[in-house]
């Protein structure tokens, strides 16, 4: 069973949003279990600090073993920081999608954006379908 | 050194290695026959190895000659009126067949046409040859049975639409059944019917894509006529085209005066050069003895045979490994989600543990419309039993996954490298010998 942290909101596009020390700066990564559909990521190309992006815009492309996937974003705003780590070493996004495995540093543009979100429960719901 | 010593230090590499030689290669889509070693032995005769690339046209008559009848040959077998050998591979064909497709609207005067519409099922090499041809890709549904949604094909046809890529049969192994209606819609509204020819070992001898309305088709010489793959190449992905796509061509084509042959390059319309020389003329010589060695029964029993086998094994692992599309023709496209469901254990996975039973892997996550797919193409030339070990291989493995499932996400055990971290080696790659490590 894939895990799904009570604590995080959910996109439907797979991505998670998690919070911050600051209240309009989120945390974005893909989730557990679009880690496990993807299977072994070999790649991952992420924006650079400064871009800025509409909700659902692509903001960045992931390349598993099986194909590439696009990653949408789920808040309008603007990068403050990318994971270095996992150019390095993409395998923590499947290893840690939760922790090390995490990707984009969002400065959230419009707060009601958030609300949209799916929580844990509806994102369990979701992917059982 | 001793000759013997050289002899087993290759044959031992060859042994690290899987090849169709040593047991089946159940690549879906890839068409891993057997290739007849007399291919080899007509390809090393010296008139033809030693010829020089410029020998002037009369004393390269046989070779020409060679290639005018291959060429006749491969016409008669797609049902089309005009080739040529040159592209080297079937991703090269498309290339060619797209910048076809270009030249021909062109021509006519018709610039408007700028997308290309591409199923959902498709070979990844379709949307990309598009692109590289500068057009825009149009994605279309398959609907329930795997096939082309035609509601999907008429909602988007339309006065800039240059043409359609399909397979057939599909990348599903599905027959598209409805291809005549999809031609019909197609050129009505002013496009060309393009044919990926990969699965064309189902049908050969038996259906034609020019009776089928396609305008143009590529055919892999290196999959359905037996030539080797070879290690990324050389291959051959012969374009074959209907009359009126003939003037665009690539330069030279081949000509018959009388009884002798020569180069054609008078075709001031053509697409230019796709390949040095010629092509790849010793894959040519070796699809032409596969094909007089078959003859036209030959070529008829050897698609029966293709689909025969993969009606056997599609039988024998239906119930470990469902088919969401159904039996295919040639090929079947079976689905590891509910194994994996269950156990934890994916289609990779499964893979990587046919390596220790002696197989290559099949081809997975493809087509993309299928979860956790695994296609396996077991070509005519297999044998029941070969088939069998193969089928007793994958069930053992289903069971392996339901009471041991670490064996099967830790495989492979018995090959000359075990798992490998993929990502990494995609960065990192270290194909180089080291002398430190001549222990
Ligand atoms: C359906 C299909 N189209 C195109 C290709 C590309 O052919 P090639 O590998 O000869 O470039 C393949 C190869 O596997 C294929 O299966």
């Amino acid at each position: 069973m894939s895990e799904i942290p009570e604590s995080l909101k959910y996109s439907e596009e797979h991505e998670y949003i998690g919070p911050t020390d600051a209240d309009d700066e989120v945390i974005v990564g893909i989730t557990d279990y679009a880690q496990g559909e993807l299977g072994d990521v070999v790649y991952v190309e992420l924006p650079a600090p400064g871009d800025t992006f509409r909700r659902m815009d692509v903001f960045g492309t992931i390349e598993a073993v099986k194909a590439v996937s696009e990653m949408y974003s789920p808040v309008s705003g603007e990068v403050l920081a990318v994971n270095e780590a996992i150019d390095e070493d993409p395998a923590l996004v499947n290893s840690d999608p939760y922790g090390a495995g995490w990707m984009v540093r969002f400065k959230v543009e419009d707060a009601s954006e958030l609300e949209e979100l799916l929580s844990a429960d509806a994102y369990r719901l979701l992917i059982e379908e | 050194m001793p000759e013997h010593e050289v002899v087993r230090h290759y044959t031992e590499i060859s042994l690290k290695n899987h090849h169709v030689d040593r047991a089946l290669y159940p690549l879906g889509s890839c068409t891993m026959k057997y290739n007849p070693k007399v291919n080899e032995q007509m390809a090393r005769l010296s008139g033809f190895a030693g010829l020089h690339p410029f020998a002037p046209a009369e004393a390269a008559q046989g070779a020409l000659g060679l290639m005018h009848e291959l060429g006749e040959l491969l016409c008669e077998v797609a049902g089309m009126d005009s080739i040529s050998l040159q592209p080297a591979a079937g991703a090269q064909g498309e290339l060619t067949g797209v910048l076809l497709m270009r030249a021909y609207h062109r021509a006519r005067g018709d610039e408007g046409r700028r997308r290309v519409l591409i199923p959902d099922s498709a070979h990844g090499t379709n949307p990309a040859t598009v692109a590289l041809a500068g057009f825009e890709v149009v994605e279309l549904r398959s609907n329930e049975a795997g096939r082309l949604d035609l509601d999907s094909l008429r909602s988007v046809l339309d006065a800039d639409v240059a043409g359609l890529m399909l397979t057939n049969p599909n990348t599903l192994g599905v027959f598209e059944s409805e291809i005549l209606e999809i031609s019909e819609l197609v050129h009505g509204s002013g496009g060309l019917m393009y044919m990926d020819g990969a699965n064309l070992n189902a049908l050969m001898g038996i259906a034609r894509p020019g009776d089928m309305g396609y305008d143009i088709v590529h055919l892999n010489l290196h999959k359905t006529f037996s030539t080797p793959h070879g290690g990324g190449g050389p291959g051959a992905g012969p374009v074959a085209v209907k009359a009126r796509l003939a003037p665009f061509l690539p330069t030279p084509g081949l000509k018959k005066e009388g009884e002798s042959y020569a180069l054609d390059w008078d075709r001031p319309e053509s697409i230019g050069k796709i390949h040095g020389f010629y092509g790849n003329f010793g894959v040519l010589v070796r699809a032409y003895t596969y094909l007089r060695m078959l003859g036209r029964d030959g070529v008829r029993e050897t698609a029966e045979a293709a689909v025969l086998n993969n009606a056997y094994m599609s039988a024998r692992l239906e119930e470990r490994f469902p088919l969401p599309y159904g039996r295919g023709m040639h090929e079947s496209v079976y689905s590891g989600a509910e194994l994996k469901r269950r156990t934890g254990v994916k289609t990779l996975d499964v893979a990587k543990r046919l390596l220790d039973y002696g197989f290559h892997a099949p081809t997975i996550y493809f087509p993309l419309i299928v979860s956790e797919a695994l296609m396996t193409e077991p070509t005519e030339t297999e044998t029941r039993e070969e088939l069998d070990r193969y089928a007793d291989a994958l069930i053992a493995i289903a069971d392996e996954a339901e009471h041991d499932p670490e064996l099967v996400t830790g495989a492979p055990h018995a090959t000359p490298v075990t798992r490998l971290d993929e990502g990494r080696a995609g960065r990192r790659l270290d194909v180089r010998w080291s002398f430190d490590n001549d222990a």
